[in-house]
């Protein structure tokens, strides 16, 4: 029983000192945010430059996993600044407060102790693009010229398809027709459209892609889509934390046009310029200070990727061994308890992996401790079923023999159980490593970095040398794992259940 | 020696034992003997408490059998199962020594041991680091006595010990293993189906139908005086097999 325990409280010391990890930031660090797209990423680089040039030390927790991500991690003191649009603030994520006007929209993020920046100059409203030569064709100007033509496919990306002011309210006000309709990731949309498997995808008014792919926005006849004024949201306590920051914001008030933020997102994604190079021309531009731009070799991004997975990977595993083992010893005796932790270990695995981080922010911040909690969770189940299965798996006359001869139950298991099951354990372990290296991807969307940082930048620039750079080394990972866990097996495996019975005489 | 009063059994509905009454004297081999079915090994689980009476006291050596001093008393009890029950993660000596160990026994007191039960079942001393499935199955039941006479207990338990030999090596066991047990004298109770087996080793054959105790005595016994036709069918029905064979021989 002490033994039980004692392993508990070991694992749930690995994770507090993870979380804790986080706290040790301190104040004079500024921490910027930015979303999964490439405007946003130099956005949040530009701010990230002025930080560097007040004085302070900045870090960029870049293309976050969503809209929800970056403002939960605001409020939670988990970022400071990110650039947000005020169309988003005002139709997603303040619905329900139906505010107005700037103004109105001020005097509620100050409620929430957060401020927004003035205008830095463009308005990136949704629009509606087709190909133009498919405009000309069908003689295309207006989204409303859209009725006349049910047989289009239409190709969202998965935020526009969701959200309120997106998709289902553009049908609404438009009545249109168009029954085949998809949503997907954005970048992958305008793959779409050039191979001519979608016909109309939703677009940002400084899209690069525009020029790029040779698409035309249709008129938004009905005036539809609200104003989407680029605006740096920060918390209220920057002024005091860092007043030359909030200073410098509202100096960049203004200063880009949609023309200049278009550009800059073409060198990004068409040039392949690095995000911070272009940020730092842009301040140098507006507000003259000569910032450097900060890169990264390839190589050295690729260790920084490495050590961030791995740390994921051997932090939430060991802690799903430490747990999931003493959940199926449990669950074998006692069979009903055994039915809610299976159950219970089941359902985790269903929860969607986006769904779990966002969940967690809240509880745990951005970055490691959500990631490595997530992670840990999914890990679970295959360690457990396998416990369980292995140890109800030993043969009857074996399990009586050890009773029989006088054994306490805890010797049993130590003695006899626990090794005549090591091998279907071991299975288990090996699957859970594998979804763990796999899943621990996905952690980059929480600013939690790893292998899947060069794929999330991969699909946002299109470019799948960088995709291969994370996706390569994390299917490596995976069959390391697994082999080093199969070594582990020929030493945790008694060499007598190795033998193939053979006759003596 | 060993006391079993108004012992019963369920497994569900199903009567395993009817309330039974048995008395089993000391240093001397008692066969329980039924068909299948019949509660014999039920019996014999209930006295190394790995099933538990719904009624009813077990006494051995006039101590009441109960969950608190199972462990204890099972220290003076060896069981022994049909396929030897061996760990198949162990070495013939772990399985052996693997209780002794675990109350801390000295090497030394462990050797010696060893080194005398493999003398007894005549066990070669190299095949002691072999693992059970590198061991024939008359080896493994050799090792499986070994295991259960380790701590020199008082009382044996046997559960259909021969019942997956063949038959040469079956026949060369029990002759070895009744030199053992008259050489012994421990207070020895056997699980068998086979009558003439329960006759070449039970001084006092328990004969067993339907979870019910039929009849209780020598061989003789029951074959003079059957207490019920039962009692003489079953003895008649193994018995007519080998006349068969007589025949046919002469």
């Amino acid at each position: 029983m002490k033994r039980r325990h004692a392993w508990l409280s070991s694992a749930v010391l690995v994770l507090a000192l993870v979380a804790d990890g986080r706290a040790s930031a301190d104040s004079a660090q500024i921490v910027i945010g930015s979303k999964a797209f490439t405007e946003s990423v130099i956005l949040g680089e530009m701010a990230a430059h002025l930080a560097r040039a007040a004085g302070h030390g900045a870090q960029h927790q870049r293309q976050l996993g969503g809209t929800r991500v970056l403002w939960s991690a605001l409020l939670a003191g988990e970022i400071d600044i990110y650039p947000e649009y005020t169309g988003t603030l005002r139709q997603e994520i303040l619905v329900n407060e139906g505010l107005r006007n700037d103004s109105a929209l001020n005097a509620a993020l100050a409620a929430r102790g957060l401020r927004m920046s003035m205008a830095l100059g463009f308005n990136n409203t949704y629009a509606i693009g087709v190909k133009a030569r498919l405009a000309k064709q069908l003689g295309l100007r207006t989204i409303s010229d859209l009725r006349q033509h049910p047989q289009l496919v239409l190709g969202f990306g998965s935020e526009f398809m969701e959200r309120a002011d997106g998709w289902p309210g553009l049908r609404q006000r438009y009545l249109l027709p168009q029954q085949n309709v998809r949503g997907l990731d954005h970048d992958l949309a305008y793959r779409g459209i050039e191979a001519g498997t979608l016909h109309v995808t939703d677009l940002y008014a400084t899209d690069a892609e525009i020029a790029y792919y040779d698409l035309q926005a249709l008129e938004d006849d009905l005036s539809y889509f609200p104003v989407y004024d680029a605006v740096m949201l920060y918390r209220a306590d920057l002024e005091q934390r860092a007043p030359k920051v909030v200073a410098m914001l509202s100096q960049l008030a203004g200063k880009i046009d949609a023309a200049a933020m278009a550009r800059m997102n073409a060198r990004v994604k068409l040039d392949h310029e690095p995000e911070s190079t272009v940020a730092a021309a842009l301040v140098k531009q507006t507000l003259g200070l000569d910032v450097s731009a900060r890169s990264e070799s390839a190589w050295q991004r690729f260790w920084r990727h490495t050590a961030e997975h791995l740390a994921l990977v051997a932090v939430s595993l060991s802690a799903a061994i430490a747990i999931a083992i003493p959940l199926g010893i449990v669950a074998v005796r006692q069979p009903r308890l055994g039915q809610l932790i299976l159950a219970g270990a089941g359902i985790v695995q269903t929860i969607p992996s986006l769904a779990l981080f966002v969940f967690l922010i809240p509880l745990l911040g951005i970055g490691g401790p959500p990631a490595v909690v997530a992670l840990f969770l999914y890990s679970l189940l295959p360690i457990v079923r396998n416990t369980h299965a292995g140890l109800c798996d030993i043969p009857a006359p074996i399990r009586e023999s050890a009773e029989a001869l006088g054994l306490p139950r805890g010797a049993r298991l130590r003695l006899i159980e626990l090794p005549l099951s090591a091998r279907t354990i071991l299975a288990g372990i090996k699957t859970s490593a594998v979804i763990n290296v796999g899943t621990a991807t996905l952690a980059a969307l929480i600013g939690a970095g790893g292998y899947g940082q060069p794929i999330l930048t991969g699909i946002r620039l299109d470019d799948t040398a960088l995709i291969l750079q994370g996706a390569v080394p994390a299917a490596a990972l995976a069959l390391l794992a697994q082999g080093l866990f199969g070594l582990a097996e020929r030493r945790l495996v008694p060499r007598g259940l190795r033998i193939t019975s053979t006759s003596a005489r | 020696m060993l006391e079993l009063i108004d012992v019963a059994k369920h497994y569900g509905t199903t009567p395993a034992l009817s309330p039974a009454r048995l008395t089993i004297a000391g240093g001397r081999t008692t066969v329980l003997i039924g068909p299948s079915g019949c509660g014999k090994s039920t019996l014999l689980r209930l006295i190394a408490g790995l099933v538990e009476a719904d009624q009813g006291t077990i006494r051995v050596d006039g101590e009441v059998l109960t969950p608190v001093n199972i462990n204890n008393m099972r220290h003076r009890m060896g069981y022994v199962i049909q396929e030897g029950g061996l760990f198949p993660h162990l070495t013939v000596q772990r399985n052996v020594d693997l209780m002794a160990r675990y109350l801390g026994w000295s090497a030394t007191r462990i050797e010696a041991r060893t080194a005398e039960l493999a003398e007894l079942v005549q066990l070669q001393p190299s095949l002691l680091r072999r693992f059970p499935a590198e061991l024939s199955g008359g080896q493994r039941q050799r090792v499986s006595l070994m295991r259960a006479l380790m701590l020199d207990p008082e009382l044996l338990l046997l559960d259909e010990p021969l019942g997956a030999l063949d038959p040469i090596i079956r026949y060369e066991l029990q002759q070895e293993l009744r030199a053992i047990f008259a050489r012994l004298t421990k207070t020895v109770v056997m699980v068998t189906h086979d009558i003439a087996e329960a006759a070449f080793f039970g001084h006092t054959l328990v004969l067993m139908r339907d979870g019910r105790i039929i009849q209780q005595g020598s061989v003789r016994d029951l074959a003079r005086s059957p207490a019920e036709p039962f009692v003489e069918q079953f003895i008649n029905a193994q018995r007519e097999p080998a006349r068969q064979l007589g025949e046919a021989l002469s």
